[in-house]
């Protein structure tokens, strides 16, 4: 049960409040055991003319005024009831509470760790994740040991207490009783335990059939398009009655299955209690057994049979808890980075060196091959090349996203290696060519980084991008939820706001990785010219696939196949015979292409 | 929006909802009679102790105990018997229910227009078909289970008690109306506690679904630690609710306890009295004493029943509010009768299409009063390939959505070979249509079932053949499994590339009179793109085809280009007669020219 020591440790702090839980859950099943004992005294013994046994009981009655004063007075005997009644449901109440509370925490403190977890596995693990699976563990999963914690635990011990409790006392009472009231309690747990044990088989199936139905109706929802275009609704009803008939069909065999249980179970545990009926009558009637402990086994019985049949089910799902709990260890088992090693800050100022750098997602086959160059504090430098060829890898190592297996990156002479992964992402501001918008408002989407930037940064920042004017046209303006019904943004909208949100951080270095793809030639000019106008001497490294984006670079690198194949200037470039060159010569085609239709005319 | 808070209960829903499961008006009598009989037996349960002790064991004699023995068993084994069949009654009604809303939900959905689709968010309505109909379903027939037990087992209690003694049930009854009371009370602060916790878990689930999707924003902007701290606030909300919720039902059973031993104290003591004075017998104050605890349970499960059908109602307002929706666009009765309806077509009186296409004076405004087109006019003869070309927000998307009929002009008419197509239904011209999307949907499948989407009587030959004509047969091929390959859920193991030349091919093998092209301008690389390219030559060849073009071979070849801006035709002709005006059009081309041609230098 190496599975449960991830729980204790979660627990930590929590344990006592547990602990004390469980003892309030026995104290309260004693209480309930009192009652009846009280009941068949009174009957028995003070109504009645039996002697007491216990010497304890007897004091009790003696300190309450005696036999005869009690019979005259049964009231005092109903306000001790009322009062074992008030403890119980104390006892009820502090267990309920107690264990709530230590569930509710450590509950607290897995998620959280989990979520931290989660969000510092290393950038690799997100791209191969699943992420559905992820969400399962992170939500069902937990939910799932959250019940155990809560509820299951405490009630099965609560309900072995109970049943080992009533059954001693009922042992003392009288064995052979005691005995004939416990006859059937074996097979009640052993049914339900083997019934739950093999029905997971027909909870799975259910499941399943909801799932393609589910599949089903939001792959037609989402396709509505294509159904109505192909005019293919009557072939789409048909598809979803099957389904939803086969979960129809699926979910009843289980209510069958379900109905056999309870009928089964039933029967046996009203077999037990008529046993206990037709002994203890016999039993009374021979004067074996007092007529108090008849009506004693009687409440008694009841509190056997009920718990033990609900003992079987609840252990059965209580083994679930130790599944997920394992998924939930194979996700801490994931190695996290070290976001703080040296805990240095050095200011950073924008001087940028690669030197014979080398580098692959997988061993032997490098991505990034002998890549040198440099770049000054303040420079722009663009990078263009094919689809494949490195681009954003070299942009990954640099924000230490990836670390490089050979030779050597400097920022401001300092090692990269060196730098904390925190202090080097703060001062690269990367914006992502497919970014991602979080469930805020657009104003705090903007201004992500740090919550307390004032709004006139937002707006500036949102001017800078171009997006500013598109916010205000929405209703809500820069309130407006991100993902809420009806609002979306466009590739390009979305584009400006990673835009935004990165230039408002004003960081030394900054990345732009493609992040113009889905903006229009002339919102891109104009989104440069700000920058430009704006650029308090940020290193800018742009990685674009167009010309006019690239040209007015100080420094231009072309990389092919993971190599820098070219670098220099706009105006060297074009000198030279080479892709930025053939890339460049388009644009005289247009000229060219002009021309002709000029002569046409 | 969310109505459960509401107290009072809307009958016109529940009558509403009467009309659906007129079908299952027997199977609900029986569960109800059954129920009262498991009530019943569940109410004189204490009776048969009662008669133990008075008969057998005051008596001290053992005589007529086989008897009593016997009707025991007889009287449980029935008991039991009835707990399976109420559950089998009670899952039968369930899923048949579940069944039936959901059928009728999707019948609905699919013939309701798109720009109902436009308002609704498809997690919405899979919401409203999914969850909403399952909790209708449980709440109802598990509510009428546990209603019919509960009121019969009270009513038996009551009388079984006033039929021993009046004074003494009187007195046992008296904690009744604050259990009542109680119940009510609690029930309804759990089930708002409740939904509280609901909502703040779904918080969650979005919160670890943007830790993950979010993952690469995070890293960059540094975000750990102020996620971390509104991650944790959340949980800390959760925390808090739930504890909330334990409290509130830890507080509720405390109070049905104490009240219950009020209930039994009061019957012993009094009991006692009247005992002493043998006006009751022994066994009469046992059964009693076991009343007075017997009533908590019906009283639990009422307060349970009545706040859950509050909260259903929500549910079954929204699920309603779907089956009831009048579609906009329906066929007149008249075409009905003549043409059939979507789910039974009179195919053989439709007439055959040729593929002239006329938009007279056509305009047209979404529901917000947001004027898309005005006075559009525009005529194509069959076998034409027309070019739409503008930006997004242009129009250009509404006059396909027009012709297609998934909108209808709100003013204007649209003429096919001459005829209004309001006088024809709506699957007229979905049946000769050949559509293919910006954005490929395919379903799951087998690529085959895929392509035989477009024309259900396909053999496999024509198949084959539409795959050929549109270049993607070898692609098929070369695949492990052939036409076999399953497309996953959202097509997710094909490339783009693949999924939309299968979407050409499933157009294709329909053999469309129309043919409407929203083209792909997503990233595909150039080697498919090619293979696209020629793959819409063929598809459009002697075809009327309204393509909202994007590459620009494409534009070039087309018979007439449409320049729209604002929901006019601002220019309008022959590529070339376009780019020597030097306007609108040429500078969209040019622009697009060089963007292209950078791409196609860079992915080689």
């Amino acid at each position: 049960m190496k599975e449960l020591k991830t729980i204790l440790k979660f627990m930590e702090g929590k344990k006592i409040m547990y602990l004390f839980s469980m003892v309030f859950v026995i104290l309260s099943q004693l209480a309930t055991i009192v009652a009846p004992l009280i009941i068949t005294i009174t009957l028995d013994s003070i109504i009645g003319d039996k002697l007491v046994q216990s010497d304890l009981v007897k004091k009790i009655i003696d300190a309450l005024g005696g036999r005869l004063f009690l019979r005259d007075n049964i009231w005092i005997v109903g306000i001790i009831i009322v009062l074992v009644a008030i403890l119980r449901g104390s006892f009820l109440f502090l267990k309920g509470f107690l264990s709530s509370k230590s569930a509710e925490n450590t509950i607290k403190s897995i998620r959280d760790a989990l979520y931290d977890h989660i969000q510092k596995l290393p950038y690799e693990y997100h791209v191969r994740a699943e992420t559905g699976d992820l969400i399962q563990r992170c939500t069902s999963d937990i939910e799932t040991i959250k019940r155990f914690l809560a509820v299951q635990f405490v009630e099965v011990a609560g309900s072995i207490f109970i049943i080992l409790f009533v059954a001693i006392t009922m042992l003392k009472l009288s064995t052979k009783f005691a005995l004939v009231s416990m006859a059937t309690l074996p097979i009640i747990f052993t049914f339900a335990f083997i019934f739950f044990s093999r029905v997971k088989k027909v909870f799975k199936e259910v499941d399943e059939a909801d799932g393609s139905l589910s599949t089903v109706l939001q792959e037609n929802l989402t396709g509505i398009r294509v159904v109505k275009a192909f005019a293919r609704q009557k072939f789409e009803i048909e598809k979803f009655d099957e389904k939803n008939k086969d979960f129809r069909d699926k979910t009843y065999n289980l209510m069958k299955l379900l109905a056999i249980y309870w009928g089964f179970s039933d029967f046996i545990c009203f077999t037990q209690i008529g046993l206990v009926l037709i002994f203890g009558s016999i039993w009374a009637v021979k004067g074996d057994i007092s007529l108090g402990t008849f009506v004693a086994f009687v409440s008694y019985v009841n509190m056997l049979v009920w718990p033990t049949r609900q003992l079987g089910r609840t252990l059965t799902d209580m083994g679930k808890a130790v599944i997920s709990t394992r998924r939930i260890n194979e996700i801490f088992n994931e190695p996290i980075e070290v976001l703080e090693e040296n805990h240095q800050k050095p200011k950073i100022k924008g001087n940028i060196s690669f030197e014979n750098v080398y580098f692959g997602y997988k061993k032997d086959r490098p991505v990034l091959k002998n890549i040198t160059f440099s770049i000054k504090a303040g420079e722009t430098v663009a990078i263009i090349g094919p689809t494949g060829s490195g681009k954003s890898s070299l942009i990954h190592l640099l924000a230490r996203l990836y670390d490089y297996d050979r030779g050597s990156i400097k920022i401001d002479g300092i090692e990269l290696k060196d730098i904390d992964r925190l202090w080097i992402r703060k001062n690269v501001g990367i914006v992502l060519q497919e970014p991602y918008l979080f469930a805020k408002t657009i104003k705090d989407n903007i201004r992500l980084f740090n919550p307390k930037i004032e709004d006139k940064k937002v707006y500036e920042s949102a001017n800078i991008a171009n997006i500013h004017k598109d916010i205000l046209s929405l209703e809500k303006g820069y309130d407006t939820l991100v993902g809420e019904r009806g609002v979306s943004l466009s590739g390009g909208q979305k584009q400006r706001m990673a835009i935004a949100r990165t230039i408002i951080i004003k960081s030394p270095i900054v990345v732009f990785d493609d992040s113009l793809s889905a903006v229009d030639t002339e919102t891109d000019i104009s989104i440069r010219k700000a920058l430009k106008e704006r650029r308090n001497k940020s290193t800018t490294i742009i990685i674009s696939h167009r010309i006019s984006t690239v040209a007015e670079a100080d420094k231009i690198i072309v990389l092919e196949k993971g190599e820098i194949t070219q670098m220099g200037t706009h105006e060297e470039l074009i000198k030279e015979e080479g892709l930025y060159k053939r890339i460049y010569e388009i644009q005289n085609t247009i000229d060219d292409f002009n021309d002709d239709l000029a002569l046409d005319a | 929006m969310d109505k459960a808070d509401n107290n009072k209960i809307n009958f016109s829903i529940w009558k509403n909802f009467y009309e659906l499961i007129k079908s299952q008006k027997n199977q609900f009598l029986l569960l109800f009679i059954i129920m009262i009989v498991v009530g019943f037996i569940d109410a004189i349960y204490p009776l048969f102790s009662k008669y133990a002790i008075d008969n057998f064991i005051s008596k001290n004699t053992l005589e007529g105990l086989d008897k009593f023995v016997l009707i025991f068993f007889l009287i449980f084994i029935f008991q039991a018997f009835n707990a399976f069949i109420f559950i089998l009654l009670a899952g039968k009604i369930e899923t048949n229910m579940s069944y039936n809303i959901r059928k009728r939900g999707f019948e609905k959905l699919q013939i309701l227009p798109l720009s109902y689709y436009d308002q609704k968010a498809v997690g919405w309505l899979m919401a409203r078909l999914t969850s909403d109909i399952n909790r209708i379903s449980e709440t109802i027939s598990w509510g009428i289970v546990d209603f019919a037990w509960g009121i019969t087992m009270m009513l038996a209690i009551v009388i079984a008690m006033v039929r021993l003694n009046f004074k003494l049930a009187l007195i046992t009854l008296s904690v009744v109306p604050p259990l009542a009371i109680a119940s009510f009370y609690f029930q309804r602060k759990i089930l708002k506690s409740q939904r509280q916790v609901r909502k703040i878990n779904s918080q969650i689930t979005a919160s670890f679904n943007e830790d993950i999707q979010g993952a690469m924003t995070t890293k960059t902007l540094t975000r750990e630690e102020l996620n971390l701290k509104e991650f944790s606030s959340l949980t800390e909300n959760m925390k808090k609710a739930s504890i909330r919720t334990t409290i509130i039902s830890s507080l509720y059973i405390p109070i049905v306890i104490v009240l219950g031993s009020i209930g039994t104290s009061l019957t012993l003591h009094f009991g006692g009295v009247k005992l002493a004075a043998q006006s009751i017998s022994y066994g009469t104050l046992v059964a009693f004493i076991s009343y007075s605890a017997q009533f908590f349970e019906p009283i639990r499960q009422l307060a349970i029943i009545l706040t859950e059908v509050q909260s259903a109602q929500a549910s079954a307002e929204r699920v309603f509010s779907l089956v009831n929706e009048v579609p906009d666009i329906v066929d007149r009765e008249d075409v009905v009768e003549k043409y059939g309806n979507l789910l039974n077509p009179k195919k053989e009186s439709w007439p055959e299409m040729k593929g002239k296409v006329e938009f007279r004076n056509v305009s047209f405004a979404y529901k917000d009063g947001e004027r898309v087109l005005e006075n559009f006019n525009l005529k194509v003869n069959p076998g034409e390939t027309i070019a739409l070309v503008g930006e997004t927000g242009s129009g250009k998307s509404t006059i396909v959505n027009l012709l297609c009929r998934f909108y209808e002009p709100t003013e204007g008419e649209i003429l096919i070979d001459g005829i209004n197509y309001k006088d024809l239904p709506q699957n007229w011209i979905h049946e000769n249509l050949g559509y293919v999307l910006q954005t490929p949907h395919l379903f799951s499948g087998t690529i085959k079932d895929n392509i035989r989407y477009g024309n259900l009587d396909a053999t496999d030959e024509d198949i084959i053949e539409a795959c050929k004509l549109v270049n993607c047969h070898d692609l098929i091929m070369n695949m492990e499994k052939g036409y076999d390959t399953l497309v996953a859920q959202g097509g997710d193991l094909l490339s783009t590339g693949e999924k939309q030349l299968i979407s050409f091919a499933r157009a294709l093998v329909r053999k469309p009179k129309l043919f409407v092209l929203d083209e792909a301008t997503s990233s595909v690389d150039t080697e498919t793109e090619k293979i696209i390219q020629s793959a819409i030559e063929k598809v459009l060849e002697g075809r009327t085809s309204f393509i909202i073009a994007h590459r620009l071979s494409t534009i070039r070849n087309a018979d007439r280009i449409l320049v729209i801006k604002d929901g006019k035709i601002v220019e309008e002709g022959k590529h070339k007669d376009l780019l020597m005006k030097k306007g609108y059009y040429y500078r969209l081309y040019t622009n697009q020219f060089a963007v292209e041609k950078a791409k196609e230098i860079l992915s080689n």
